[in-house]
């Protein structure tokens, strides 16, 4: 399978991946060849394959420019960056990481509700600078026992329910319908769903309709007291808009994992103390990094030796 | 114009007495007085009250002893620690003696309101024959001779269960931090280095971590619980095996490090616990191994836990108590596998309330002859 040419379009994301796909196939690193147009006129033919993940993938320019592509195999579970009505209407496949990293977003949900609520990375950065010295830290929150509002129950929202119930929080939702064997309440609308809990979770896919899911109405609905939780993609969230709710002390605190211009951060948040700001690393384990890199690497594999693909999409 | 006289005392007693919410005492009080003395006019016995009776209302109430300044009754207010039925008599606030103190006013001292850094021994039990009950802040007794008080007939009240999901959730928050380093990146976002140097170095995942529960009490319990939504593993050593308890039990502090990933520390500081995780203990957890502290700092051996860190012999430490607070070894500070917070566990409002509420209804059913809400039994 050496002469297959595999295009990775973002920065590599992990070392491990790249070593498996450089045994196995001929890769090309796209994000770091100066002359794209040039490159991809050369070797289009040899492609086959893309590897993408939450901050490229393949869109519908690219698509166009790779007449011998076959499949899109992305180190995500997110598919917001495949332009998935070209890669149908192409009779490309797609594939993604689903599962694997399941827990490990739900448990990076949960503790950046601890973080920012029990000021988890201030009390830390007291006792570094001396601060424990001269005085007590201040009061925080509890967290048991608070309303906890999921946006998307899919396999992440659900797994972030089950953990906040072991914390006695009663859990609500909104999807877009509502979901029959489901015991949360549920709410028809997002601003409903806002105005009805203390800590609201985006967990859903990234997709037209979801675009900007949280905006000023939703933010003033969650209010001062309330925590916005963004595990999904920073375009759920108007940032502006965010950044001056929580400036302006209209929003409690936010645990952001994930922003509409990464690795971009606006700086307006740094200086704030009610929020946990973490560079996209829901799936950031050792373990589950290896999982989905095998899960790329298991789906090309399978494509190409035209058995049934581990984790299709298309 | 006597009676009107009367009148208006009365009426001045009464709205005193009842912003004070003392009137039925006093009340009673005045009944009493008057009837002893059936020669006393009204007038006389009103006065008498006004003047006298009432300003020593507070001072015949019983007395709760407070022996040193306790943080959570200054971070919520005295005003929040106030009852009709009982004062607080604060030793500190004397230039007596201790025992000078203690002797003047024991015939009136009928309570002792103890935190988790004062020791109610013998000796000072001795001096307050009238002492019915020892309240604490703390969960832990260990400060209190509990043999003695045993003795005396004294009743014991805890802090029951109080702080028992607020330090849950701190040894959980704790844990994912040093798991997934939560505080490390969120201090990497704000020095604007994700832009210049890159993604973070991943972490290392929570689910099907094998958890070693040091001291399987209410917070331990607690700790569990959660955990086990996370896909953990839990087990466990404490004083006894517990009965109903299906999570594995492991003999000794060493055994269960040997067979978990992590290990939470919940257990009280006492003279058995003292240095109990140490140098080997440490060894048996492993290099990958990580430990969370959220009951006190002393049951570990800081230098020894220390030394394991510098030299990569655990993998990291979540710690809200160290052995000399507010000292922390400056070591821990350059590294980012350790998370530190200032023994703030409990440091919620919810917490401290629900803790005042305790304590002052353990006291107050006390002097009311009812039974206490968090007695301790063995």
């Amino acid at each position: 399978m050496e002469s297959i040419g595999v295009l990775m379009t973002c920065p590599p994301p992990d070392p491990y991946l790249v070593e498996q796909l450089e045994k196995r196939f001929t890769l090309f690193k796209f994000h770091s060849i100066p002359d794209k147009a040039h490159f991809l006129n050369s070797n289009k033919a040899s492609i086959r394959a893309v590897v993408g993940n939450a901050s490229a993938g393949a869109d519908a320019q690219l698509i166009h420019q790779l007449p011998n592509l076959e499949i899109v195999s992305s180190f995500s579970v997110g598919l917001d960056k495949i332009d998935l009505a070209k890669c149908r209407e192409r009779g490309i496949r797609v594939t993604n990481t689903p599962d694997v990293l399941t827990d490990d977003v739900a448990d990076l949900a949960i503790g950046l509700m601890l973080a920012v609520l029990r000021r988890l990375c201030q009390s830390d950065r007291y006792v570094r600078s001396g601060q424990w010295k001269r005085g007590d830290f201040k009061l925080t929150t509890k967290f048991t026992g608070k309303s906890v509002g999921i946006i998307g129950l899919g396999r992440i929202g659900l797994a972030i329910a089950k953990r906040a119930e072991a914390f006695s929080c009663p859990i609500s939702y909104h999807t877009r319908t509502e979901k029959s064997d489901v015991k949360y309440k549920y709410y028809p609308s997002v601003v409903e769903l806002a105005a009805n809990c203390q800590i609201l979770v985006v967990a859903c896919a990234l997709t037209e309709e979801t675009r900007h899911i949280i905006n000023r109405e939703v933010i003033n609905a969650l209010g001062p007291k309330g925590v916005l939780i963004n595990i999904g993609r920073g375009p759920h969230v108007d940032e502006p808009e965010l950044v001056s709710a929580l400036v302006e002390g209209r929003l409690g605190g936010a645990g952001l994992d994930v922003f509409q211009d990464e690795p971009n951060v606006p700086e307006e948040l740094f200086g704030l103390e009610n929020v946990v700001l973490l560079p996209h690393v829901g799936s950031g384990t050792m373990e589950t990094r290896k999982e989905m890199a095998d899960l790329v690497v298991g789906n090309l594999e399978a494509h190409f030796l035209n058995k049934p693909l581990l984790t299709p999409v298309l | 114009m006597q009676t009107d006289t009367n009148m208006c005392v009365l009426l001045k007693y009464i709205t005193w007495q009842n912003r004070h919410g003392f009137a039925e005492e006093c009340l009673v009080s005045i009944k009493r007085k008057g009837k002893k003395n059936p020669l006393l006019s009204r007038a006389s016995v009103l006065k008498m009250a006004v003047s006298t009776d009432c300003h020593k209302a507070q001072q015949d109430f019983p007395k709760v002893l407070i022996l040193k300044p306790i943080s959570f009754i200054a971070h919520v207010g005295e005003q929040h620690y106030a009852s009709n039925k009982f004062t607080f008599l604060k030793a500190y606030d004397s230039s007596l003696p201790l025992h000078q103190f203690l002797s003047t006013h024991s015939p009136s001292i009928k309570a002792i309101l103890a935190s988790v850094g004062t020791p109610i021994t013998a000796d000072i039990l001795q001096l307050l024959p009238e002492v019915g009950v020892v309240v604490t802040t703390s969960v832990g007794l260990n400060q209190v001779d509990l043999p003695e008080c045993r003795r005396r007939g004294i009743k014991v009240a805890n802090a029951g269960s109080v702080f028992s999901d607020d330090v849950a959730d701190f040894a959980v928050g704790l844990l994912i931090d040093v798991l997934r380093k939560v505080s490390a990146s969120d201090g990497y976002v704000r020095k604007g280095l994700w832009a210049t140097k890159g993604d973070y170095p991943l972490g290392s995942k929570l689910g099907g971590k094998r958890i070693g529960i040091v001291g399987l009490g209410n917070i331990g319990f607690a700790v569990a619980k959660r955990l086990e939504a996370f896909g953990c593993g839990i087990s466990y050593n404490s004083r006894k095996r517990k009965p109903h308890v299906s999570y594995p039990f492991y003999e000794s502090v060493c055994e269960l490090a040997a067979n978990c990933d992590v290990l939470v520390i919940c257990c009280e500081l006492t003279d058995q616990t003292r240095h109990m995780i140490n140098k080997e203990v440490l060894s048996a957890l492993g290099k990958q191994g990580v430990i969370v502290n959220i009951g006190r700092g002393a049951i570990i051996n800081e230098k020894e836990m220390v030394q394991c860190l510098v030299q990569g012999e655990i993998a990291g430490a979540g710690l809200d108590v160290f052995e000399n607070e507010p000292d922390v070894p400056v070591e821990l500070f350059a590294m980012d596998n350790v998370v530190l917070s200032p023994h703030v566990a409990v440091f919620t409002p919810e917490s401290f309330l629900d803790l005042r509420d305790l304590v002052m209804g353990n006291l107050e059913a006390f002097f009311s002859n009812k039974p206490l809400l968090s007695e301790y039994g063995d």
